[in-house]
């Protein structure tokens, strides 16, 4: 793993809200087509973190480096920018528009301002039925559509723009087991092409056989980064609650 | 498009409403359904219907500006003083359309820089234009009788009072722009989930910005018709129709939460306001009752929408 270039490395950033330090000195690194999952309570900072990957916070001090060189993320566009997109939790569509709204917000496909409904429209077909995802109709608002449906196209959206890096944020916490199992399968494709995946999670178990390597945050600082299968499942959940490193057991092929 | 889609569309129903109205009203009075009284119902509409257009675009964005009437009378009296040292009118026009946009624009900063809401940005904008309007007047109101003015007040084009066009055009620039453009996609996606457009990299300040700033020019493009009927600028012009237009905003279904109408229902709204009021004096009653009527109006329109939205 070591060989290959980071496609992402956040080094040493720190952030504080007024007197709260929510990070300090937390660094992190991922690499082309694997998943790392991130862990921590609440409040540890793992969601600040990917707030300032995603351009939705900004680091009070520290680097962000993309494929080796350092790069400025000032907002989310800046982020898109640099290929890299977001999966909210709370599933983040505007419930009042259709699907091809949705997929093209913040960057429309327009002539002199005047939207191109028709080539978003057929170009969001696509994009979905890449991913085997069925919705009933591109017309109707999604509001109207379940959890997973929105979900399908959340992802489809991050995909659709020549992206590098995903940022999943519990993305298959307000969904039931099917539509999870969906999302997983979905990210499977994704890592196959080579992107690199952050996984946010609070399900132990999903993390432990899904992601290829961890980091664990405690307090806004780092705990340990780690393959996964360094440790057991009940080593990992001990550091999440202690924020101490516990020395791998036996199987280590140490970081 | 099937009969369940039809009775969906918001545009039908209130089209509806304003029909069976015009048709009630017109066998409750003969002079109802005349052409001066229709001439003379367009011009009543025309004021509100302008600021209603902006209006309904700040609305469906989630916003609400309640400082248009102030901002109107501003403009006017701008208007007004320039002509008074005989300025050329469609010079001092053009100075009354900036004057609105303006105020607009620092609506928009408030609102978005200073973080203030804009039932609060806008409350402010609307004491402090109507203040500035009675200072540079001193309270007096200016005459207007340049015949540029004159003739947009009391001119027809091709049968139709002059304002009816303004009002026209308006609504179909409006409509364009909310319908067919990335900025009028942004209104709704604003509208919707103002937090999700930012996360989507929508530029929502900006798009704030520009939203405060149609609605105060299209306040001063109502200056510039109300100056022509009047023929005159008195500062305390318009007081209170800010109201109006967010009530013809409202009775026209447009969602005061933001994201969901269309402008043109605004004007529809704006016209059975009108007709209510035109109507009941037509038939001799009082206008204390009409204010009780539009009144329940409104509220009666957001219960029905309520009830469509509940079957959702």
């Amino acid at each position: 793993m070591s060989q290959k270039e980071p496609l992402v490395e956040m080094r040493h950033i720190s952030k504080h809200f007024g007197g709260i330090q929510a990070l300090s000195n937390v660094g992190l690194e991922l690499y082309p087509g694997e998943v790392l999952g991130v862990l921590g309570h609440n409040g540890a900072g793992k969601s600040t973190l990917i707030k300032i990957l995603a351009g939705a916070e900004k680091a009070s001090e520290g680097a962000i480096f993309i494929d080796g060189h350092e790069a400025h993320i000032d907002d989310p566009n800046d982020a898109r920018g640099y290929g890299i997109e977001t999966i909210y939790q709370e599933l983040a569509l505007c419930g009042n528009l259709n699907a091809p709204a949705n997929l093209y917000m913040g960057r429309e496909l327009h002539k002199w301002g005047f939207l191109r409904k028709k080539a978003m429209r057929d170009e969001a077909e696509q994009a979905l039925s890449r991913l085997n995802i069925r919705i009933k109709s591109l017309d109707v608002e999604v509001e109207s559509m379940s959890g997973g449906q929105r979900q399908a196209i959340s992802i489809s959206r991050a995909v659709h723009f020549d992206t590098k890096i995903l940022i999943m944020d519990e993305p298959t916490a307000a969904l039931g087991m099917e539509e999870s199992r969906m999302v997983m399968e979905l990210t499977v494709e994704l890592k196959k092409q080579g992107i690199g995946i952050i996984w946010i999670s609070h399900d132990i178990h999903e993390v432990y056989n899904f992601t290829d390597r961890i980091t664990i945050l405690h307090g806004g600082e780092n705990v340990v980064t780690a393959p996964t299968k360094d440790f057991t499942q009940d080593e990992i959940v001990s550091m999440i609650i202690s924020g101490r490193q516990v020395e791998p057991a036996g199987n280590a092929s140490a970081d | 498009m099937d009969i369940a889609k039809i009775k969906s569309q918001p545009l039908v129903w209130i089209l509806l409403v304003a029909v069976l109205l015009a048709i009630v009203l017109s066998f409750l009075s003969p002079f109802f359904m005349t052409v001066g009284n229709m001439t003379n119902l367009s011009k009543q509409v025309s004021i509100v219907a302008i600021l209603a257009a902006g209006q309904a675009v700040v609305i469906i964005s989630g916003g609400i500006d309640l400082s248009v009437g102030s901002i109107l009378a501003l403009s006017a009296v701008v208007i007004g003083a320039l002509i008074q040292v005989d300025v050329d009118p469609v010079l001092a026009t053009f100075a009354g359309l900036l004057t609105g946009t303006v105020a607009g624009l620092v609506n928009g900063i408030v609102i978005t820089r200073g973080n203030i809401p804009p039932f609060i940005a806008t409350l402010g904008m609307l004491g402090i234009a109507r203040g500035l309007a009675l200072v540079i007047t001193e309270g007096v109101s200016y005459q207007v009788l340049v015949p540029f003015f004159l003739y947009i007040g009391n001119s027809k084009i091709l049968g139709l009072p002059i304002p009816l066009y303004f009002v026209l055009l308006t609504f179909l620039a409006v409509a364009i722009m909310m319908h067919m453009t990335v900025f009028g996609r942004h209104v709704y996606a604003i509208g919707g989930d103002e937090r999700v457009a930012r996360l989507e990299g929508i530029p929502v300040d900006r798009q704030k910005v520009k939203i405060y700033m149609l609605s105060g020019f299209l306040a001063a493009l109502a200056a510039v018709v109300m100056t022509g009927r009047l023929a005159a600028t008195p500062p305390s012009v318009a007081q209170g129709i800010e109201l109006q237009a967010i009530a013809a905003v409202i009775i026209g279904g447009v969602s005061f939460v933001g994201g969901r109408g269309l402008v043109v229902t605004a004007l529809i709204g704006a016209l059975i306001m009108a007709m209510i009021t035109n109507g009941l004096n037509i038939l001799g009653i009082s206008s204390f009752y009409q204010q009780v009527l539009i009144g329940i109006v409104i509220i009666v329109a957001v219960w029905l929408d309520n009830l469509k939205s509940g079957t959702r």
